[in-house]
């Protein structure tokens, strides 16, 4: 096993950390946590339920906000400013700098997502003055948000492989919304009765990545268990997914001409 | 007969453009030659020429049109024999949030060395290149000059065979040339091949043991610099100053300007010493006596002004 992609990301992870990245998200995560106690406060009985909403929601958009924009500048970045020649000079193949990459931001969205889990769960433990056992889906909703920030990491490598850093956010960004609404879209073209809309919309559900499943905050604010064939589910969705994007991105970066 | 250090076989390099991308033009022309184990090789060419591309197919960075090329008698495809290799980029830019010390140590974890020896060879190469006082420096806050150094240091402190310097001295200052250029003939000296592009040409004499020279991606030769520049001695330039009352001698009044406050006479060689002989019959101060060659760029100069084309690069018609 190659330890070349280790070193990438521990360097990629280090770079988040010296440009501050995850001070600023942490700050801002806790300004979030703060708000939700000031809502909780004024939202009897309810407090909860408004406070999980609103953490999980933050931790999803900050991190998805980080999935997006720095994932779509791991590759061009190095390009444009041509520190990737010196590293590809070295015994370092293609995929192992993009697989180095991918993990270190990955890394970071993890320790990010860590940092503003436990700011969340300060805040239940401020308002309930107890963590209780129906606590626990709060956890796996935030598993189901970091599949969701692998997984849209791996669409920005993958189009920032071939694509300029603006283009690639937008192609990102439109897949993400397109992937949320891929049940309506499928049962959209259900009511259709043009037997090629119904094709296309059928192809386009199997085609983009389905975010609305990794959607389970709503269940985590009530309380409710989250079976856990969802989470294997979930768990091998994504990883088929990312696992193909990575391959594609690797296909692509390695046949590309760095000028 | 020894393996070559590197060897170039018809290396072609076409550029794709335009909005379809139909069309090329030729950056690099069939570029054949060999560098020989050991040599301090300069890679000649004014800007554009194709120098760049050629260091970036080596690296594989690019990858050719048509053609090949091998490094001690390995492809360019094979990613295992960047550990013989070493690259310093053109204007090198390097991760600015570390370190020296912390990207030399990155650097060196590519390569199979154990911890003590990665930490020994890092705070050696930073000392070999002058950088120990700052070590500990973020590289945003360095110049252009300490990170050149930086890059020679990742660029040697694997021990390669075979180093790739692209404009190393470009842009520094005559200290940090002076620097660089004993960094190279060090390299020489252990036995290491260095091949370095270059547009200037003081470096190119002081350091090269052959050159080639590229113009508008087309090879134009390959040899010692004397035999492919043909550096003769154009003339002698004497500075001098006459005391007050005194004038120019008439016989040599017509190659003489004045140079702030001195004068200036343009001489051939063989005329140099009658000259000098008259200049002193005048009771002339002689402030200097200097060669004047032509320069590499009256070279390049010349070979373009000689080419139909452009001569950054060959637009060649798309089958």
């Amino acid at each position: 096993m190659s330890s070349v992609p280790f070193f990438v990301a521990v360097n990629t992870f280090r770079e988040s950390v010296r440009d501050r990245v995850l001070y600023n998200l942490i700050f801002f995560a806790l300004l979030m946590m703060a708000a939700a106690v000031f809502v909780g406060q004024i939202s009897i009985g309810i407090e909860r339920l408004v406070i999980v909403n609103l953490g999980l929601s933050a931790i999803s958009l900050l991190g998805l906000v980080m999935s997006v924009f720095i994932g779509v500048g791991l590759v061009s970045k190095e390009i444009e400013r041509r520190t990737l020649y010196s590293i590809l000079a070295k015994p370092v193949r293609r995929w192992e700098f993009l697989a180095g990459k991918y993990l270190g931001l990955l890394l970071t969205l993890a320790i990010n997502t860590a940092l503003m889990t436990l700011g969340l769960f300060l805040a239940l433990l401020y308002v309930n003055r107890t963590i209780a056992r129906a606590d626990a889906p709060i956890l796996q909703a935030v598993y189901f948000i970091l599949l969701e920030f692998a997984l849209v990491t791996a669409l920005a490598l993958f189009f920032s492989c071939f694509s300029t850093p603006m283009l690639s956010t937008l192609y990102t960004l439109g897949i993400y919304v397109a992937g949320l609404f891929a049940s309506d879209l499928r049962d959209a073209g259900a009511l259709s009765s043009s037997g090629a809309v119904k094709a296309i919309t059928s192809v386009l559900y199997y085609a983009l990545p389905n975010f609305s499943n990794f959607n389970v905050i709503g269940a985590a604010a009530h309380g409710d268990a989250i079976p856990f064939s969802l989470v294997w589910q979930n768990t091998a969705y994504a990883g088929i997914y990312i696992l193909a994007l990575l391959l594609a991105a690797s296909a692509v970066f390695s046949n590309r001409n760095l000028k | 007969m020894s393996t070559p250090a590197i060897e170039f076989e018809a290396l072609t390099k076409d550029y794709a453009f335009g909005f379809w991308r139909k069309r090329t033009r030729r950056a690099l022309d069939s570029l054949t030659f060999q560098v020989r184990e050991g040599e301090v090789f300069g890679f000649l060419g004014p800007n554009g020429a194709g120098k760049t591309t050629t260091l970036k197919l080596l690296m594989g960075l690019i990858f050719p049109t048509s053609g090949t090329a091998r490094i001690r008698g390995r492809s360019i495809d094979d990613v295992e024999m960047h550990r013989e290799i070493g690259f310093l980029p053109e204007q090198p830019y390097f991760y600015d949030y570390l370190t020296a010390r912390e990207l030399l140590d990155y650097s060196a974890r590519f390569f199979k060395f154990t911890e003590t020896d990665r930490r020994e060879r890092v705070t050696k190469f930073l000392e070999r290149v002058g950088l120990s006082a700052a070590a500990d420096v973020q590289l945003r806050r360095f110049s252009k000059g300490m990170l050149q150094r930086v890059g020679i240091a990742q660029a040697i402190l694997h021990d390669p065979q075979v180093i790739f310097l692209d404009e190393p001295t470009s842009g520094l200052d005559p200290v940090g040339r002076r620097e660089v250029r004993e960094i190279i003939l060090d390299l020489q000296r252990q036995g290491r091949t260095v091949f370095f592009s270059t547009h200037i040409l003081p470096d190119a004499e002081v350091l090269c043991d052959r050159v080639a020279v590229l113009v508008g991606g087309k090879l134009q030769g390959v040899g010692t610099l004397q035999e492919i520049v043909s550096i003769e001695v154009q003339a002698m330039e004497v500075l001098f100053e006459l005391p007050a009352g005194r004038s120019v001698p008439t016989a040599l009044a017509g190659h003489v300007t004045p140079s702030g406050g001195a004068y200036r006479l343009d001489v051939p060689e063989a005329e140099l010493y009658d000259a000098i002989s008259q200049l002193r019959a005048a009771e002339a101060q002689i402030l200097s006596v200097t060669q004047l060659k032509p320069t590499l760029e009256d070279y390049f100069f010349k070979l373009v002004g000689r080419e139909t084309a452009p001569s950054y690069a060959v637009e060649v018609a798309h089958k």
